[in-house]
């Protein structure tokens, strides 16, 4: 088995294995294709099993000849049990949350990032560089200095400051545009025509997109090389969304697991729901929006694998819901309260939505459910403030007793 | 209205390997129009039935035209449009 060509989604036109990612013909975005024809399913598993303790033992499924490593291999998060959440939501299933943030620079773009700095390495690049909200430039930042590659990172200048901090830690050229993601994007697009870079999520894209693969490997093999019924999934670009789908058809195809495609529950923010709407009014294109959301790193107003998040939401009969900001913070705080995990506001998009779905009564009985949390809470701090009240007392006995015994805690 | 017309590398070979093309029109539709006469291979990789592709960004001046009017954008003496792939970027 190994990777064939690149192929467009659109057309079907296929091109060499390089640093392409667009079709000539059509536009259309170009995606990696494999011959696994004589793949065994057995053997497969065995292959995985005796592979590294994170995403490079899916490497037969990976866009790579050979098996890359890598010193900050990410991948093989965990994957708990959340009852005490289900029962909060009143919902009689078996939810589970897979936790993206316990990854090497805490959120799913090291599996991407991992994929394509690997890649950047076997195409002869020495320089990488992205368009980000935050998570990945942190990523691209991180894992360049790992493999001693240099880095330009670009960003909106108005990001979070703890993603900020947490890029520039790493040494790399950090560069904050004055714009919005979309800016961002746009300027990336124009430079990867014109400097000899490997941007991961632009002439690298159709390489980097295949990380996100592997949360859908790992989640079936944690769940016993079984499916779940339903998945809750964050949607920015989408690219993540739909490649958690293929990496389930992919396995269902070449027999490593049984049943069907789950069905995809699509999370965005309100105020960033291009690809909600376009689900929602029957598009089959996004209009673009300008962002205005807490959820920075979900705010893409002009989602590039929009269309395609759409048509498997609809394949699978799931949906794409949007929360506000006061549902965010919200969901935040009960994801922490009853899980014991801190999630930034993309998770809380992702579990605002899972909360909306169950009221709603889409959740069936006995539902397998998997919740993708793709990000870390101390990265957007903000969402958290005046949330709770600290109870300030003296270093006295006294002191700590009048505080507690009269007033009942408040949390 | 004179502008420029910038082309990304990939579809240079349909433009004789020109990157930035100097054409007339009042609106983006013209202007492109205009490209396609006078580079005829542009017209099928770039359009589809008289509209953009789907995976085909236009703007005008660094601005998207979908926020703008889309085809019938107006054109200002000297505006510079780029057209570029969308399928770029993502989470």
């Amino acid at each position: 088995m190994s990777i064939e060509s690149l192929r467009c989604k659109e057309c079907g036109s296929t091109y060499e294995l390089d640093a392409s990612y667009f079709c000539e013909s059509c536009f259309g975005p170009l995606e990696v294709t494999y011959d696994h024809s004589d793949l065994d399913p057995a053997e497969a598993k065995r292959r995985i099993q005796a592979g590294s303790q994170g995403i490079w033992r899916y490497a037969d499924f990976l866009p790579f000849k050979g098996r890359p490593g890598d010193p900050l291999e990410p991948g093989l998060t965990p994957l708990l049990r959340a009852d005490r959440l289900a029962e909060r939501l009143g919902l009689d299933a078996e939810l589970w949350i897979k936790n993206d943030a316990a990854n090497p620079t805490h959120s799913f773009k090291d599996r991407v990032v991992a994929v394509a700095v690997a890649k950047a390495q076997e195409l002869g690049f020495d320089t990488v560089a992205c368009a980000s909200t935050g998570n990945l430039a942190n990523a691209v930042a991180a894992h360049a200095a790992a493999a001693g590659l240099d880095s330009y990172v670009f960003v909106p200048a108005n990001l979070e400051e703890q993603k900020l901090l947490a890029t520039g830690v790493y040494g790399t050229n950090l560069v904050g545009v004055r714009g919005n993601y979309d800016d961002v994007n746009r300027l990336c697009t124009q430079l990867a025509d014109t400097r000899p870079w490997a941007f991961v999520n632009v002439n690298l894209r159709p390489y980097y997109a295949e990380g996100s693969k592997t949360l859908a490997y790992e989640t079936a093999e944690q769940l016993g090389w079984e499916l779940p019924d339903r998945v809750v999934c964050p949607i920015a670009s989408g690219s993540l969304f739909t490649k958690l789908g293929r990496g389930f058809q992919e396995w269902l195809d070449l027999g490593l697991v049984e049943g069907a495609q789950p069905v995809f529950n699509g999370a965005q923010a309100l105020g960033c729901s291009p690809v909600a709407t376009a689900f929602s009014e029957g598009w089959d294109v996004c209009k673009p929006q300008k962002p205005d959301t807490i959820a920075k790193s979900l705010a893409i107003g002009d989602p590039a694998d929009g269309p395609y998040a759409v048509e498997h939401a609809r394949r699978t009969e799931g949906g794409i819901d949007s929360v506000d900001d006061g549902e965010i913070r919200d969901a935040i705080r009960l994801l922490a309260e009853t899980t014991g995990i801190f999630t930034e506001t993309a998770g809380g998009v992702t579990v605002g939505v899972l909360k909306k779905l169950a009221e709603r009564g889409d959740i069936g009985a006995g539902e397998r459910v998997v919740v993708y949390l793709t990000g870390e809470g101390l990265k957007t701090l903000d969402a958290t403030r005046d949330r709770f009240r600290m109870h300030e007392i003296e270093p006295d006995l006294d002191s700590f007793e009048s505080e507690f015994e009269h007033q009942e805690v408040t949390v | 209205m004179s502008v420029t017309v910038k082309i990304p590398t990939q579809l240079r070979a349909a433009t004789g390997g020109e990157s930035e093309l100097e054409v007339a029109g009042g609106t983006v539709g013209e202007v492109l129009d205009a490209v396609f006469d006078a580079h005829g291979d542009l017209r099928e990789r770039i359009t589809q039935d008289g509209d953009l592709r789907r995976f085909v960004n236009v703007y005008v001046d660094g601005e998207d035209i979908r926020f703008q009017q889309g085809l019938d954008t107006e054109i200002n003496d000297g505006d510079e449009v780029t057209i570029l792939p969308a399928v770029a970027g993502g989470s």
